[in-house]
């Protein structure tokens, strides 16, 4: 089936570009227009074949300074599984002290991507 | 008279800018410093915003708000700069000195050779747009929502209407949709919305979160709780249209509609405020008018980018420590004064002489023009332009000045906008 038109914001700079993609028989992007530079192309071209963002969230801690760890996706990783990616996290409980960088949890929702801790929580007084 | 605990240079605020310009005064030579922070945490808001995208200017990564605030703590920490936490300023006296309270000390009162303005901004509450309706629990900003999911580990409400459609608010928008809220769209007042086009695209989009632009909220329902609001449509003079309202079911009313500088603290210390901005009129070395008391940060003005923070604050720490070794920038002065179309300009007043390659003026315009010029004149005319593609209210416009023209520069100098 053929893919219909899409149009894409670009998010590279305040210009916002409305990029229109059309796509040919063998579902391959066909042309595009309305970029005023190569990063529009770079960016439509991955929002259409395989977009992916990093996904922040947090996780709760047992006897820290705080009670939540802030984290975030190693990676990006595909756009379709951020909400069952962050049901996952909501699931995952860790023990203080926790560093920057620490990896709380290693396959995220099969993607292989880690979850690492993006702050310091020291263990409670 | 009370027993004085003396410093050289006092930091008031332990957030992106205070940390910046404690660790820039230290690197420039002067070791005796404090941080007043009155939260249990350095850091500031950085700590709440757990999304990603800070440090691209900095680093040439993609940090999220609590590994950009670690790595100035972590810095601070390292260079044995004093945090003290915990620690609410109640005011700062002309001749510099800070009174502050804290259950640890009590009340201090700490004399300083300089003093470093950093508290930040405060969001704008419901009294601040003068929302009519009921007042049931449930109506939050939106960084109280973020400090409540982020920090505090709760989430306030179960469907949500966000009314303004600045970045906190897009940002939510996406943070209550991963926390199993039912976001049931952002309303915006004006006909564009002021936040980056990445967080529209990232935090809208991606969810399918609508963005009703033209639109703002009539009444609030609810005895207790919120129940609902009624929303409607808006004429070219932002008055609603009779006909065009809606009730909206929600639990929680979000509102993201603006930042004020927070700078309660400087009126006491008779530093001079931008009636404009609600910010602050800074030299080019950050001085107030105040001799001795300088300011960074979005208590200045608001930034769209902590990097832009951090650089502005490294300027402040700079020069603070220079004026405490009594390297103090004199000679002529010309006022920096916007005009047709330009909000405001940081500095506002700029030396002629210095050792310097470029100054940079930071400015934000009053609404979106389209292939438009940036001028900036002196008495004789106009001195230097810079087209744009777009200039809007909500990014930030940066724009550098050669030394050689400051100092040939006759009078003030304008900035202005030319279509």
């Amino acid at each position: 089936m053929k893919r219909e038109d899409v149009i894409i914001t670009c998010i590279a700079c305040p210009n916002g570009c409305d990029i229109k993609i059309t796509f040919g028989d063998d579902g391959n992007i066909a042309s595009m227009e309305g970029y005023k530079c190569k990063n529009g192309v770079t960016y439509a071209t991955a929002e259409v074949t395989a977009p992916e963002r990093i996904l922040t969230s947090s996780v709760a801690v047992v006897g820290g300074a705080f009670r939540l760890a802030s984290v975030k996706t190693q990676k990006p990783i595909p756009k379709a599984l951020l909400i069952d990616a962050v049901k996952e996290i909501a699931k995952v409980k860790v023990k203080a002290p926790i560093s920057v960088g620490d990896v709380l949890l290693e396959d995220l929702a099969g993607t292989g991507v880690q979850v690492v801790s993006t702050c310091n929580v020291q263990a409670e007084k | 008279m009370e027993n004085y605990v003396y410093k050289d240079i006092v930091i008031v605020g332990g957030g992106p800018a205070g940390l910046a310009a404690a660790i820039s005064a230290k690197n420039n030579g002067v070791d005796d410093i404090v941080i007043l922070e009155r939260d249990k945490y350095a850091g500031g808001v950085l700590r709440q915003c757990i999304h990603d995208g800070f440090g691209l200017q900095m680093f040439g990564e993609r940090l999220t708000g609590p590994e950009y605030a670690a790595r100035y703590e972590d810095k601070a920490n390292e260079l044995g700069i004093e945090i003290k936490l915990n620690t609410f300023v109640l005011d700062i006296s002309e001749d510099k000195v800070v009174r502050a309270i804290s259950p640890e000390d009590g009340v201090v009162y700490y004399k300083a050779k300089a003093v470093v303005l950093a508290m930040g901004c405060r969001e704008k509450p419901r009294p601040g747009i003068m929302l009519p309706g009921q007042r049931p629990a449930g109506v939050y900003t939106a960084g109280l929502v973020q400090r409540l999911i982020n920090i505090d580990g709760f989430v306030p409400g179960k469907e949500a209407v966000i009314l303004g459609s600045g970045d906190i608010g897009l940002i939510m928008a996406r943070r209550l949709t991963l926390e199993g809220v039912k976001v049931k769209g952002v309303y915006e007042l004006m006909s564009f919305s002021s936040g980056l086009k990445r967080n529209i695209v990232q935090c809208l989009d991606d969810f399918g979160i609508p963005l009703y632009l033209d639109h703002t909220v009539t009444d609030i329902h609810g005895k207790d709780r919120v129940t609902g609001v009624t929303v409607a449509k808006v004429d070219e003079n932002k008055k609603p249209i009779p006909g065009t309202e809606q009730i909206i079911d929600c639990d929680m009313l979000v509102l993201s509609v603006g930042l004020i500088p927070e700078n309660e603290l400087s009126k006491s210390a008779g530093v001079q405020l931008n009636n404009v901005t609600g910010g602050l009129f800074v030299d080019d070395t950050m001085s107030t008018n105040r001799d001795g008391i300088f300011a960074c940060g979005n208590v200045v003005h608001v930034h769209d980018l902590v990097d832009f923070v951090t650089i502005e604050s490294n300027n402040a720490g700079k020069c603070a420590a220079e004026y405490v070794k009594g390297q103090i920038f004199e000679g002529d002065t010309m006022n920096v004064i916007p005009t047709n179309g330009v909000r405001y300009v940081v500095p506002n007043k700029i030396h002629k002489q210095h050792d310097r390659k470029t100054v940079e003026l930071m400015f934000r315009v009053g609404r979106v023009y389209k292939n438009a010029k940036i001028v900036v004149s002196d008495s004789n005319g106009v001195m230097r332009s810079f087209n744009r593609n777009v200039l809007t209210p909500g990014e930030m416009e940066k724009i550098k000045l050669a030394q050689a023209d400051i100092a040939a520069a006759v009078g003030d100098i304008t900035v202005s906008i030319e279509e």
